[in-house]
């Protein structure tokens, strides 16, 4: 009888957490496509637009960059580890090139832009909220969701591509410089095996990841801050919430675009 | 009553869970005149004010603007102010930029040198200096922003304005000026005006009539002239700071 009971409590409660989890993908979902319709009707406020770009892309760059730089020369010392059991280290500057461009470019940037970014966004959107600044912009005749939520979303969506296709370069770099100085690669034919091995597909798929990576960092930041709780702890939740769903999500649609774009 | 009113409420509910904050409110504010409502914490004051602004959608009832329901509510919004209880000022953008932040907006918003010099005319109305336009609300004092506060809620000459605990964490020579600022504006411009406040001193400065909300209803309403003489024991009670009484108080 006991375990009848420990059974069915289980059973239940693994539905009600199921419940809680698709009830919480379809408010996210009902959210963003408010926000979505939003974009296409006037007003709109292409200040608030081009100060979101500047947080997002250009104060992101450094941190993009070093990640990039360091994982660029980390990836080549690998590959010519690896590569040495197959007498194969010349792949290392093609295998670096793609494994940046299509990967390791745009899953970083996103990982890092969302620890940066989606914290600052939940954290400054869920303030707003417990100190009733978003109810001020409604009485102000300002829809929150067109101000705040739609610079974010667009801004995040444009930078991260461009924030990306750079982070790509400075990781290729890093892979060079350990490559040429530290591996003893002729600089020439590293470059040659660069250019020659990259296809517009990969640089092209790294970039649609990017983009959608910048919209789902924008978002959860949004959702997070809209849906905080009150307080200190309300609004250092919505930042814990915006920073871990956004690195959930962009690591499974990696995987489902890479499934997409690549397919076996 | 709701032909002369400017707002009037028919039976407005709301609950949360199981919680019922407000239990079929009734309350008319005539035009031109200053209703404060009164009650203990958490008796659904700001819910109300909420309910009419539609930042919270009503359960049931009705809110009528000028005897009709509110059909387009940014029409309603754009003759409207409301100062929030913690001043609620943006903190990214300058003191003029809030004064003025809703004439910044739409077709045909204001240039910046004109925002700018509304802003400090409305600032000097309040009572602040024209430099203060330029800082940031970080820089202003409890009492400053208020002010500020209380300039962005007249910038744009509204009809009706609500002010959420007006005199909250000010000193009583500063609680009185906002006062009589109220007081004055709300004249001025002819307003309708509904304010939250547990402030005895601001109830008896700024009403014309008092409305008191207990257990999700209205339970007093008058004009302001006759509170102490009610006879209303939750009335007695809560303006004269009573401990003891009808109204149960957790310790």
């Amino acid at each position: 009888m006991l375990a009848i009971n420990f059974i069915n409590e289980a059973l239940a409660s693994i539905g009600r957490s199921t419940i809680g989890l698709f009830a919480a993908i379809g408010r996210v979902m009902i959210f963003a496509a408010h926000a979505v319709s939003h974009m296409l009707r006037a007003p709109f406020y292409p200040r608030e637009l081009a100060i979101q770009l500047l947080r997002v892309g250009y104060f992101s760059l450094p941190v993009v960059g070093l990640t990039t730089l360091f994982t660029g020369g980390a990836l080549a010392l690998q590959i010519y580890a690896g590569g040495a059991r197959f007498n194969a280290e010349s792949v290392v500057p093609s295998i670096v090139a793609i494994g940046m461009v299509r990967e390791l470019g745009p899953v970083l940037a996103g990982l890092m832009v969302a620890g940066r970014v989606g914290a600052s966004i939940a954290a400054e959107i869920g303030t707003m909220k417990v100190t009733e600044q978003i109810d001020a912009l409604t009485t102000l005749s300002t829809n929150p969701i067109k101000y705040l939520v739609v610079p974010r979303l667009l801004a995040a969506t444009i930078a991260m591509p461009l924030l990306v296709f750079i982070g790509n370069i400075i990781g290729i770099l890093g892979g060079f410089l350990v490559g040429v100085f530290r591996l003893d690669f002729n600089s020439n034919a590293y470059i040659t095996n660069t250019v020659d091995f990259l296809e517009t597909g990969d640089t092209t798929s790294g970039l649609i990841k990017a983009a959608v990576f910048g919209f789902i960092v924008a978002l959860m930041g949004t959702y997070s801050g809209f849906n905080s709780g009150r307080g200190a702890q309300g609004v250092g939740q919505a930042t814990t919430n915006a920073v871990v769903s956004a690195s959930v999500l962009i690591l499974a649609s990696n995987y489902l675009l890479t499934e997409l774009l690549f397919p076996a | 009553m709701s032909g002369l009113s400017k707002i009037s409420l028919r039976g407005l509910s709301k609950a949360f869970g199981s919680n019922e904050v407000l239990r079929g409110v009734d309350l008319d504010v005539p035009k031109s005149t200053s209703l404060v409502v009164i009650g203990g914490s958490g008796t659904g004051k700001s819910v109300l004010l909420k309910c009419i602004l539609g930042i919270i959608k009503a359960d049931s009832g009705d809110i009528l603007i000028d005897g009709e329901p509110v059909r387009n509510r940014d029409a309603f919004l754009s003759h409207f102010g409301m100062l929030f209880q913690g001043g609620a000022l943006f903190d990214s953008l300058p003191v003029w930029h809030n004064v003025a932040f809703r004439m910044r907006q739409g077709r045909g918003k204001l240039s910046k040198s004109d925002a700018q010099e509304l802003a400090i005319e409305k600032l000097r109305r309040v009572g602040l200096k024209p430099d203060v336009a330029f800082l940031h609300p970080a820089e202003l004092s409890g009492g400053m922003q208020k002010r500020v506060g209380l300039a962005r809620a007249i910038a744009s000459n509204p009809e009706v304005i609500f002010f959420d605990e007006p005199t909250t964490g000010l000193d009583p020579i500063m609680a009185g000026v906002i006062n009589e600022l109220i007081r004055e504006i709300v004249s001025e411009l002819g307003a309708t005006t509904i304010t939250i406040t547990h402030d005895m001193s601001s109830v008896r400065a700024i009403a014309d009539n008092v409305a008191m909300i207990h257990a999700g209803k209205v339970r007093w309403h008058g004009p302001v002239r006759e509170i102490d003489t009610s006879g209303d024991p939750y009335l007695d009670q809560f303006i004269n700071g009573r401990a003891e009484g009808p109204i149960e108080s957790v310790r």
